[in-house]
């Protein structure tokens, strides 16, 4: 089993559940934390002898579902009732359902407690609206602190997209849908905001993301995922903060999920024992372990109480799964996401209407070649 | 990186002919084991690196997804398509290319002089006899070299980050530095914004190269770019230095004491004799600078992964991304025959400069001595100066 661990804490998580697995069913299993997974398991696949179990992220998941490499398993699991619709879709390549989802985080806001209440601001200010954002990043920002500040890419910033009705891909997965009026409303909104210099980008305040830039306190509010919390607690533990929903847009809530799943190789030589433990990972008990352990949210409706029990501060999360879009996924689309991204960088003095339309030729050109 | 690539084409050479021969009886036996002696490093070769590029070169016209075997029943053969995508597609994969092409060329363009310039300076510099501690100043130029380059990105990224040393001392003599790695503007189009050319004149976007404008192929290096090459140029110069100082060491301390003798200042020693006699050397360095810089890629992997906006992206990365992130795998190895092919004509080209000229240039020619000169050079006791053709070779 290859893992792409975010640390020693999830290593040892993982290693704990698989050891008092091996303990039940006799089968030894040996974890690997990758140092760059997606070339490792590259490799694997190459050579024909993969690890058995591993992580996928949803970006890798089409490329390796299309050219074989996944064992499309995840549809007899016995507990395949439980995981989040969206989560089964986002795993799902030309109608089969390949892989168990691991975990999911969601981004929501996150607000700095302190400079919230400096600027005279309560419970009742946390934003609803864009409009409102607009309002307390302008209130919270100061000589040494802006307002609000995001990495500047399409992880971040399409959350404003989702909220403006718009999304770079059709349902279907066959169109690119990037250049619509909603996605044009959204990054222009985002642009002027930039121009008023209460929003920045997290470069743009010399940090490498934005939950650097919030635990610096060069920012009151970020927008992240629930993996700044172990950020916070590891590098920031004075930092006092709230989890807060992002606001709603001209089309109501929208954020973006990121998850991963529990991949098994075609060419692994023990589907049997591998679908066995996956099962075992993904059981709810299990999944609040590991919650507990480094924090994600579980993959199991069934979970979603218990890991509220545990982490009720941050319910914005959880609260995100029900109209979260997923991020873009399409085989070789990552390409098209770089790009964007590297224009995205200019968006302050940018056209959103030609980046949009370039991102729109570039993705409709890999779902030609993707349907060809 | 080894001093003998400079000895090994003429001594071939010298010895190339009577090799040739077929030669019978005891001789044979010498033939067979010599055979026997170098076949385990052609074993080696032909496995890590015979085998491998054969493989690739069959990707790059295949449609290989990336599982199993390349040689598989199931992958079929392409054509050219996948060169096609980079070269001529006009989408993505040609824009990433020229993007990544553009990128390395301001990269070569700038390093490959300046690492020759300065390990030649330090070279000479620490040649000097009178430079007390010398072996100091050798160790400490050439240790750049022996760290390892991830361990030395590391080390970049914290000098050029925002609140970086490198900022701290551009603020001490009033300057606002830039936040180095993540700013993605091209130096030459900061030079013309000073000069008032804020936005792209008609004669630059009229035309383009490979999916991007002409304004974009005169952008320069972006300011995150220009880091990794001052890098560069500080990692590698102690290598070539080195490279210089052997050569330097093997040339003949009299040709420069007659120099002095004939009143010759410090730069015409430099300029007229010790660089034409350095000539091999130089074009080792070059030749590896120039192969170096083109394949430049864990710098990019450890350090910016190409950003900020693409700006240092380089055809290897970009081989690596397409191979394995995008799972492109026909034309992540595509790419790197294409710069392969660079690297190649690069080499003839600069060879094709630096070639030993047969003839003396007409203007460098000594003029035939007059027969009353060599008459009264006669009388005088001394013999005429030597014949262009006693020119000893170098």
């Amino acid at each position: 089993m290859v893992i792409g661990s975010s640390g020693d804490a999830e290593t040892d998580a993982v290693n704990a559940a698989v050891n008092a697995w091996t303990e039940e069913s006799g089968i030894p299993v040996s974890v690997t934390p990758a140092a760059d997974l997606v070339q490792q398991l590259s490799q694997g696949f190459a050579s024909g002898s993969p690890a058995d179990i591993f992580y996928v992220g949803l970006d890798q998941f089409q490329g390796w579902a299309a050219n074989g490499s996944l064992l499309p398993y995840a549809g007899d699991l016995s507990n395949v009732g439980d995981f989040y619709p969206s989560l089964v879709n986002a795993f799902t390549f030309e109608d089969e359902f390949f892989c168990a989802p691991k975990d999911f985080s969601t981004l929501a806001l996150i607000i700095n407690t302190d400079a919230w209440a400096a600027a005279n601001l309560t419970d009742a200010d946390i934003p609803t609206t864009w409009d409102e954002l607009a309002d307390v990043a302008a209130t919270l920002t100061t000589d040494s602190q802006r307002g609000l500040v995001f990495s500047g890419e399409y992880a971040r910033i399409g959350v404003f997209m989702a909220q403006a009705g718009g999304s770079l891909i059709s349902d279907d997965g066959t169109t690119a849908t990037a250049s619509s009026p909603e996605n044009v409303q959204a990054l222009t909104w985002v642009k002027d905001q930039l121009n008023t210099g209460n929003v920045a980008y997290a470069s743009g305040v010399g940090t490498g993301w934005g939950g650097e830039a919030f635990g610096r306190q060069l920012a009151a509010m970020t927008i992240e995922g629930n993996w700044i919390t172990g950020a916070m607690n590891a590098d920031f533990p004075d930092v006092d903060y709230v989890v807060a929903e992002l606001p709603a847009g001209p089309a109501g809530q929208g954020t973006l999920q990121f998850t991963n799943c529990w991949g098994i190789a075609t060419d692994s030589r023990n589907h049997a024992d591998s679908v066995a433990l996956v099962e075992f990972l993904t059981s709810t008990d299990q999944q609040l372990a590991f919650a507990e352990a480094f924090g994600v949210m579980p993959s199991v409706e069934t979970a979603a109480d218990g890991w509220l029990d545990l982490f009720p501060e941050q319910g914005a999360f959880l609260a995100g799964a029900d109209y979260a879009q997923d991020v873009l996924s399409a085989a070789g689309s990552s390409a098209v996401v770089t790009d964007f991204n590297a224009q995205l960088e200019g968006l302050a003095a940018g056209d959103p209407q030609a980046i949009l339309d370039s991102v729109q030729r570039n993705l409709q050109a890999v779902l030609d070649e993707n349907a060809s | 990186m080894n001093a003998r690539s400079e000895t090994g084409p003429t001594a071939s050479r010298a010895v190339g002919p009577s090799r040739r021969r077929r030669s019978r009886g005891i001789r044979g036996r010498e033939n067979l084991a010599g055979w026997i002696y170098v076949l385990p490093a052609l074993l080696v070769l032909g496995l890590f690196l015979l085998i491998p590029v054969i493989m690739a070169a069959w990707v790059s016209v295949s449609n290989w997804g990336g599982r199993g075997s390349p040689f598989s029943s199931d992958v079929s053969f392409v054509g050219t398509d996948n060169y096609r995508a980079i070269l001529l597609g006009g989408g993505l994969a040609t824009q990433d290319f020229g993007t990544a092409l553009r990128n390395n060329s301001y990269y070569v363009l700038f390093v490959v002089p300046m690492q020759t310039v300065l390990s030649l300076y330090l070279a000479i510099m620490v040649n000097r006899r009178i430079l007390r501690g010398r072996g100091f100043f050798r160790t400490a130029f050439y240790f750049p070299s022996v760290t390892s380059s991830v361990a030395i990105t590391v080390l970049w990224l914290f000098l050029f980050s925002a609140t970086g040393v490198v900022n701290a001392a551009l603020a001490m003599v009033g300057i606002d530095g830039p936040n180095w790695f993540n700013d993605p503007r091209g130096l030459i189009h900061v030079f013309l914004s000073w000069a008032g050319v804020d936005s792209a004149p008609a004669w630059a976007t009229s035309w383009g190269f490979l999916g991007i404008s002409g304004w974009e192929w005169l952008a320069g290096p972006s300011i995150a770019m220009f880091a990794l090459m001052l890098m560069a140029v500080f990692t590698t110069s102690g290598t070539f230095m080195l490279l210089f100082i052997a050569a330097l060491q093997a040339l003949s301390a009299e040709v420069d004491e007659a120099a002095t003798m004939d009143g010759t200042t410090v730069w015409q020693r430099i300029r007229f004799i010790t660089v034409p006699m350095l000539r091999p050397t130089i074009f080792t360095v070059v030749t590896l600078g120039l192969i170096g810089t083109w394949q430049v890629f864990d710098q990019i992997y450890t350090g910016t992964q190409g950003g900020p906006a693409k700006t240092t992206l380089t055809p290897a990365y970009l081989s690596y991304q397409a191979a394995f992130l995008d799972q492109q795998w026909g034309r992540g190895s595509a790419i790197a025959f294409i710069l392969f092919a660079i690297i190649v004509i690069f080499t003839i080209i600069q060879r094709l400069v630096l070639r030993e000229r047969d003839t003396v240039p007409k203007r460098k020619r000594f003029v035939p001595p007059s027969q009353e000169a060599v008459e009264k050079a006669r009388k005088m006791g001394v013999t005429p100066g030597p014949s262009p053709r006693d020119r000893s070779p170098d």
